[in-house]
């Protein structure tokens, strides 16, 4: 029996998860340019693009970060296989923008794009606009299920062959497959179409990053794929979470795609692995936490690790690089080349094979669009 | 190479954009050469090969809603654009040197997420970025965004001057604490960008009414203008360029760049015969009925294009049927007068009146003389540059680089290549954006 292919996935963000790793110039191009040619040579799946809406958290790593989208957008035309997954907030953001920008991204990508929603509810990110006060968490996770709803319909307002380009009637698309998506919701409305032409995936991968009871009905009701931080051994019980938020919001379709966050700290020896957290914790002054399990080993012990969890029901994992340099050439050039060898991930695309698209690799077909066939 | 024009001033470089084809019926898309509006491809040929040509920058206009007329969407012409941002980040992928100028609508984007976009843009293309301010507002538009519709003239230009003050003031607070408490935009907080190395993204402004006018002269490092045609041009020049004192500003601070096309051809006559089989297909006999709807604010659909102009007048009490799109004619009983009088004398049928009067190209020759029109057309003051709108995507300015821009740079007039790193430093441009220094004069004020 053949499920969905098993996922490896890596978080970017700044210089690497933990807070005192050396943070290369976040602003710079070419560091990005190197982040992803690295995934891209492991055979990575896709990779996400850290952001806030305001300035980054006090737990963050980073106390700057360039917008996820552009830089997604910045590495696109540099790379052929590896997904994009920015980080696009939705409490302060334009709906209609997120669409347009989601699009234009699996456009240039030509087809790698996704996107990984976010609330924002912080006071100080309600001051950067002035429109309204911060919203609470439930009405910035309600709010957030709106916008996902009506970015999905603006990426089906286009059917895939409504530029028709008739030159005997002069017209370059057929009107009738273009939508009006007539979207309420509590804090906004859209009419749509969208101005973008439907995405070449039809519809980009949704990613949502689940802790909390909201995120997981967020996920279960509109993304494609979940991120989750279980305990170590809490793995299988947070997948029967999930699956419980789907029996909830009575999904139907594809299952989501449940990935779990881990952060690496890879090295030669455990030692050595051990030693480099050690010394980024001395540089911090106290031993680090985050919300995900961390490891700190090998690149083969990561991935035994990894092989031996795999009755846990997840779909995959998302390294977070401890450090991003070090440990994404580990992940890159060790822990997928090992996989691969167990025969859990596919082989390397061959030099100039065409490219798949990023719902290809995760084998979630690619939809009609919802307004196909309706008319008006 | 001759350093001076010749009345003894010192020749003026000219300034070279490429616009990206847009959504009218300029951008022939029934021609066999006629490439994607969308596919990244085309947006990396024609940003390739205005890099080619040493071009100072390329443009990219917005779309936010699609276009209508008489209620239906508008679908004689291309449909369909990107997220401008989005496409000028990955144009700094396959470029190095070319600025990146891009629209964005002051009212329907977030002062501070347009800031933020702006100086991540700079910072990813090493200093190219540049920002096209525009300020329509409608209730049409509107319908796609929380904010909704819509502003008056007025507000919208105050709304406009707040923005890109308030967007210069978090460029300026190098990563820090910022404040605008304006009554359009009233926002704070710390701006986690740090330091751009334009620190100013370029500014342009495409407003043409007296208030856009003064809001260039007060905050904008270049103007997209519409005056192409040399005598409106100069006039255009000369006003805008004598607001600039009030503001402590140089004539030269200020960039005057207009919308410009062109034919190209061996002979004079083959670039006539080109510019007008250019023309016959921006104009198709239904988007001349089209065309000549947007006067009459009326259906014309039952008249032949290859017929009379209708007898009835235009209908100036409904409301206009087109949106999306600013309104063309001021007087339209005055317009289809006169263009009744010119198909009469001309004998000329529907369609081939539209051709006429809805504008031929601005340059239409041989290389050497497209290229002496261009010279003179900046050192007589009309302008310091021009847009080159090409009718074909992607491949329309390709000629134009090939053909035109080594004469050019014969004469010294564009530069044989990149001297300089960042968009504001290729233009000759200040160090900084006019709206930082803190003047006495505002617009507004």
């Amino acid at each position: 029996m053949t499920g969905p292919p098993f996922v490896l996935a890596v978080a970017l963000d700044g210089g690497g998860h933990h807070p005192a790793a050396e943070v290369a110039d976040p602003f710079d191009a070419g560091y990005w340019a190197r982040l992803a040619a690295m995934a891209e040579r492991g055979g990575i799946d896709l990779v996400t693009v850290e952001d806030t809406f305001g300035p980054p958290r006090r737990r963050d790593p980073v106390t700057a970060r360039p917008d996820a989208a552009l830089v997604a957008a910045r590495v696109a035309p540099l790379t052929r296989h590896v997904g994009l997954v920015p980080v696009i907030t939705t409490t302060h953001t334009e709906p209609f923008h997120v669409a347009s920008i989601t699009a234009t991204l699996d456009h240039i990508s030509r087809g790698r794009a996704g996107w990984q929603p976010r609330v924002s509810v912080r006071p100080e990110e309600a001051d950067l606009v002035g429109a309204r006060p911060a919203p609470s968490g439930d009405e910035a996770f309600a709010e957030a299920a709106d916008v996902v709803e009506v970015v999905r319909r603006l990426w089906d307002s286009w059917e895939d062959d409504a530029i028709v380009k008739d030159v005997a009637t002069g017209r370059y698309v057929d009107r009738d497959k273009l939508h009006y998506v007539d979207f309420e919701g509590g804090s906004f409305s859209v009419k749509g179409p969208s101005i973008v032409p439907r995405p070449p995936q039809g519809q980009p991968v949704v990613a949502v990053l689940a802790h909390v009871p909201e995120a997981d009905d967020l996920a279960a009701g509109g993304a494609d794929l979940v991120f989750v931080t279980p305990a170590p051994g809490g793995e299988a019980a947070r997948v029967a979470e999930i699956r419980a938020a789907e029996a909830r919001e009575d999904r139907r379709g594809e299952p989501l795609r449940v990935v779990a966050d881990l952060v690496v700290f890879l090295d030669g020896t455990a030692s050595a692995a051990a030693a480099r957290r050690d010394r980024l914790d001395e540089r911090l002054g106290r031993e680090w936490r985050t919300d995900a399990a961390v490891f700190t080993g090998t690149d083969r012990e990561l991935a035994e690790w990894i092989l031996a969890g795999r009755e846990a029901g997840l779909d995959g994992w998302r390294l977070r690089p401890g450090e991003m340099a070090p440990d994404l050439t580990r992940i890159a050039d060790g822990v997928a080349h090992a996989l691969r060898a167990a025969g859990v991930r596919p082989p390397l695309a061959a030099d100039g094979a065409a490219p798949g698209s990023l719902r290809a690799r995760l084998g979630l077909p690619r939809p009609a669009s919802r307004y196909a066939g309706s008319g008006r | 190479m001759s350093a001076r024009a010749g009345d003894g001033r010192p020749r003026k470089q000219v300034i070279l954009a490429a616009h990206f084809p847009g959504v009218n019926n300029t951008t022939v898309w029934a021609d066999p050469a006629a490439g994607s509006q969308i596919d990244f491809s085309s947006f990396e040929h024609l940003a390739r090969m205005a890099e080619r040509g040493c071009f100072d920058f390329f443009f990219l206009a917005e779309g936010l809603r699609l276009r209508e007329q008489g209620g239906h969407i508008y679908d004689l012409d291309v449909v369909g654009r990107p997220d401008t941002m989005t496409v000028l980040s990955a144009v700094a992928a396959v470029t190095t040197h070319l600025g990146l100028a891009g629209t964005l609508n002051a009212t329907f984007h977030e002062p501070y997420e347009l800031a933020r976009q702006l100086a991540t843009l700079d910072h990813l293309s090493g200093g190219r970025a540049a920002w096209n301010v525009v300020t329509s507002s409608d209730a049409f538009t509107g319908a796609n965004f929380r904010r909704g519709g819509y502003l008056d003239h007025a507000d919208r230009y105050a709304r406009a001057e707040e923005v890109i003050r308030a967007a210069v003031r978090m460029w300026d607070s190098d990563g820090g604490e910022f404040e605008h408490p304006g009554a359009h935009v009233d926002i704070r907080g710390r701006f986690a960008v740090p330091r751009s190395p334009q620190r100013h993204p370029v500014i342009l402004q495409a407003g043409d009414s007296d208030p856009g006018r003064e809001l260039a002269a007060a905050t904008a490092d270049a103007i997209f203008s519409r005056h192409s045609r040399p005598e409106a041009a100069r006039a255009f020049y000369a006003d805008v360029k004598g607001r600039l004192p009030r503001y402590g500003r140089r004539p030269e601070e200020l960039k005057i760049i207009p919308a410009t096309t062109f034919a190209l051809g061996d002979t004079p006559e083959e670039a006539a015969e080109r510019a007008r089989h250019i023309r016959r297909q921006q104009v198709s006999p239904q988007t001349a009925i089209l065309l000549l709807e947007q006067v009459w604010n009326r259906d014309l659909s039952a008249y032949d294009p290859d017929g009379p102009l209708p007898e009835v007048e235009p209908d100036v009490t409904s409301p206009s049927i087109i949106q999306g799109r600013a309104r063309m004619y001021a007087d339209p009983i005055a317009t289809a007068a006169d263009w009744r009088g010119r198909a009469e004398a001309r004998n000329l049928s529907i369609r081939e009146l539209v051709i006429e009067v809805t504008g031929r190209q601005t340059f239409i020759g041989t290389p050497t003389q497209v290229a002496d029109a261009v010279d003179d057309f900046v050192q007589s003051d009309a302008a310091d540059g021009v847009i080159l709108i090409p009718h074909l995507t992607p491949t329309g300015i390709d000629d134009f680089v090939d053909e035109v821009v080594p004469l050019l740079q014969e004469r010294g007039a564009v530069r044989t290549r990149y001297e300089t790193r960042t968009l504001r430093e290729h233009l000759g441009l200040p160090p900084t954006n006019p709206a930082s220094r803190d003047r006495a004069g505002s617009a507004h004020a």
